[in-house]
């Protein structure tokens, strides 16, 4: 075909796709152009609302990382600091020590500090920590709601399609501006 | 002694209270005033990957694409290629983890135009538009060598067979079909089916669903004998670089000397790209390719009118993809006394307080969109049909052998099988490429 073309250097056929690629390119640049106006922060990051929170479970299981990106946070101005924590003990539990039998926590990723009579200090292993958020039904149904999920970003791959929003049973999952990626609980302010 | 801790306590927690403006009383248990001068542990907030990354990635693509285009064009190099496919692999692939990635990119553009109160990450734009860009003007250089979902079928690819022709022609309009479903379900907010359904992701994070890894082992299979079968039939991206291809300023040429008609590069491609010459038939055969072309353009608005309408027959279905609309669709059957049980959704939606009409009114404004959209899905798809089936009648002459543009991915396989390329490079001094697969 080129050693046809050759003979007329410009004919209709390229005169056309000429025309389409400038419209095309015009048409990309366009649509570009007007996104990019849009976008005020431009990164953003999934998270948790923890009030929306219920606590279902699907966090532990349905992260696209083998040990979820989801873990259990403590808002220590919240906590009562108690000595029966329901969020760290089993309901009823046979005695309060961190004897299995007595833990809500499958992994036993929470830790039970004796601060003062009778005040007890539970803050998070990490790294034991599977999101699976039995702990933080435990905290809201009895105690004040201290312990919540949030995605962490340290582990978060940010997925275009989060596939644990997919499934949140209750619409908690929301994109948030990256250079404020948590959405923690705080003390509830006076009127 | 006592009395004086006491005191001090209630001065505490009385400027305590004052201070921080904070009604304690919010709180079942109270929280504590330690005597030991106990200080609370904050709260960590580990930070997500720093924006620098992301502009690297951003130069990267932008790196393999200026690469690409000139291995493939300018330096003619397959080995090039290869060399750069297997570096592209392991950045966007393994290391990037597949996401953000063009494909994906459509439905974050798509969700843009349509939700003005969704924030598109620049990069997203960046990855959307710049393969686009560079498709226009060298080709599907991206698929050649920077595509990480390419790169790990073109890697497989042992044993290519031709698919035939009645074969091909359809399942390259899957394509299509994808991407319409894609801006649909992007568009109404549904979900990202995209990114979903992406068979090589778990690959790529080597961890994920069974579904999907099972997807991706057989997509991997399957490209061991029919190569690149997600790039040539599923890929939503593809089928848009395959429309702007067809108007690239310079594309891959088998060689850029006199085509000697030695029929070598025939069976090169393993997608099927090359095409023979055609000459076309004697004038007394052109009444039959005629009377196809009158009756496909007699039959084009009725076809089309029938898959608009086919499409919003689907739309009711299509709009299950949304979550409010199951929500509501579940709420109904909760509230008409028809489902017995809650399940965590509806109980969750109870516990927000929100009105249940004002959830059946966003719902049915969602099946409106979904109505809408789906018919000019099934529009889309017809169109997109009818325009294969003209393709597939008009053919122009063809003189030599020569990639289609809109086939070919710039893989640079064929070059090494013709002749004029070898001695081109004797020619030039250059040694020839050694890896002919």
């Amino acid at each position: 075909m080129k050693n046809s073309e050759e003979k007329n250097t410009y004919n209709r056929r390229e005169l056309l796709r000429d025309g389409m690629r400038g419209a095309l390119l015009l048409g990309v640049g366009t649509v570009g152009g007007l996104l990019t106006r849009r976008t005020q922060t431009d990164r953003t990051a999934w998270q948790i609302d923890p009030y929306k929170c219920i606590a279902c479970g699907n966090c532990a299981t349905y992260c696209v990382l083998e040990e979820s990106a989801v873990k259990c946070v403590h808002a220590f101005a919240m906590c009562g600091y108690c000595e029966l924590c329901t969020g760290y003990f089993e309901p009823e539990p046979a005695a309060l020590n961190s004897g299995a039998e007595n833990l809500l926590c499958p992994t036993g990723a929470i830790i039970r500090n004796k601060i003062e009579d009778p005040y007890h200090e539970y803050t998070i292993d990490e790294p034991l920590c599977i999101g699976c958020g039995k702990c933080v039904r435990g905290c809201n149904a009895f105690g004040n709601g201290s312990l919540f999920l949030q995605v962490r970003h340290d582990r978060c791959l940010n997925c275009n399609e989060c596939s644990i929003a997919k499934s949140c049973p209750s619409d908690a999952f929301r994109r948030v501006p990256a250079d404020q990626p948590y959405l923690l609980k705080e003390v509830q302010q006076s009127e | 002694m006592r009395l004086s801790h006491i005191l001090l306590c209630v001065l505490c927690a009385t400027l305590l209270l004052y201070a921080s403006g904070a009604a304690l009383g919010a709180e079942r248990f109270p929280p504590p005033q330690f005597e030991s001068g106990h200080e609370l542990p904050l709260t960590t907030t580990p930070s997500p990957r720093s924006p620098t990354y992301e502009l690297i990635d951003m130069a990267v693509l932008l790196g393999t694409l200026s690469l690409a285009s000139w291995l493939a064009l300018k330096k003619r190099s397959r080995r090039g290629i290869f060399y750069l496919t297997i570096f592209s692999l392991v950045y966007f692939g393994f290391w990037r983890k597949g996401c953000v990635c063009p494909i994906g990119a459509i439905q974050n553009v798509t969700l843009a135009l349509f939700d003005s109160g969704y924030v598109i990450p620049v990069s997203a734009i960046f990855f959307f538009a710049l393969p686009l860009v560079f498709t226009l003007f060298f080709g599907r250089t991206f698929c050649a060598a920077v595509c990480p979902l390419g790169a790990i079928q073109d890697l497989v690819l042992i044993h290519p067979l031709r698919l035939p022709d009645w074969l091909e022609h359809p399942l390259g309009l899957l394509g299509y079909v994808y991407l319409g479903a894609a801006v649909l379900f992007a568009a109404t907010g549904s979900a990202f089916i995209i990114c979903q359904y992406d068979p090589f992701v778990s690959f790529f994070r080597l961890s994920g669903s069974l579904e999907i890894l099972i997807l991706g082992v057989c997509f991997l299979l399957i490209g061991l004998f029919i190569g690149r079968p997600y790039c040539r039939f599923f890929c939503p991206y593809g089928a848009i670089l395959r429309i702007l291809s067809w108007f690239s300023k310079w594309r891959v040429t088998t060689t850029p000397d006199e085509c000697i008609q030695c029929r070598l590069c025939e069976n090169a491609c393993p997608f099927g790209a090359i095409q023979a010459p055609y000459t076309a038939p004697a004038p007394s055969n052109y009444r039959t390719g005629r009377i196809k072309l009158l009756v496909l353009t007699i039959l084009f608005p009725f076809v089309i009118i029938a898959f608009g309408w086919a499409g919003t027959r689907l739309a009711p279905t299509f709009s299950r993809m949304n979550s409010r609309v199951r929500l509501a669709e579940r709420i109904h059957l909760e509230e008409t006394g028809r489902a017995e049980d809650t399940i965590d959704e509806s109980d969750a939606f109870r516990a927000t307080g929100q009105p249940i009409e004002e959830l059946y009114d966003e719902a049915i404004l969602i099946g409106k969109q979904f109505t809408r959209g789906s018919m000019f899905f099934g529009v889309f798809v017809g169109l997109v049909a009818m325009l294969k089936l003209t393709a597939l009648t008009t053919r122009r002459t063809r003189i030599n052998f020569e990639p289609d543009r809109s086939r070919c991915f710039a893989c640079g396989r064929c070059f090494d099988y013709c002749p004029q390329e070898h001695a081109r490079r004797k020619k030039n001094g250059n040694q020839p490429s050694l890896i002919r697969t």
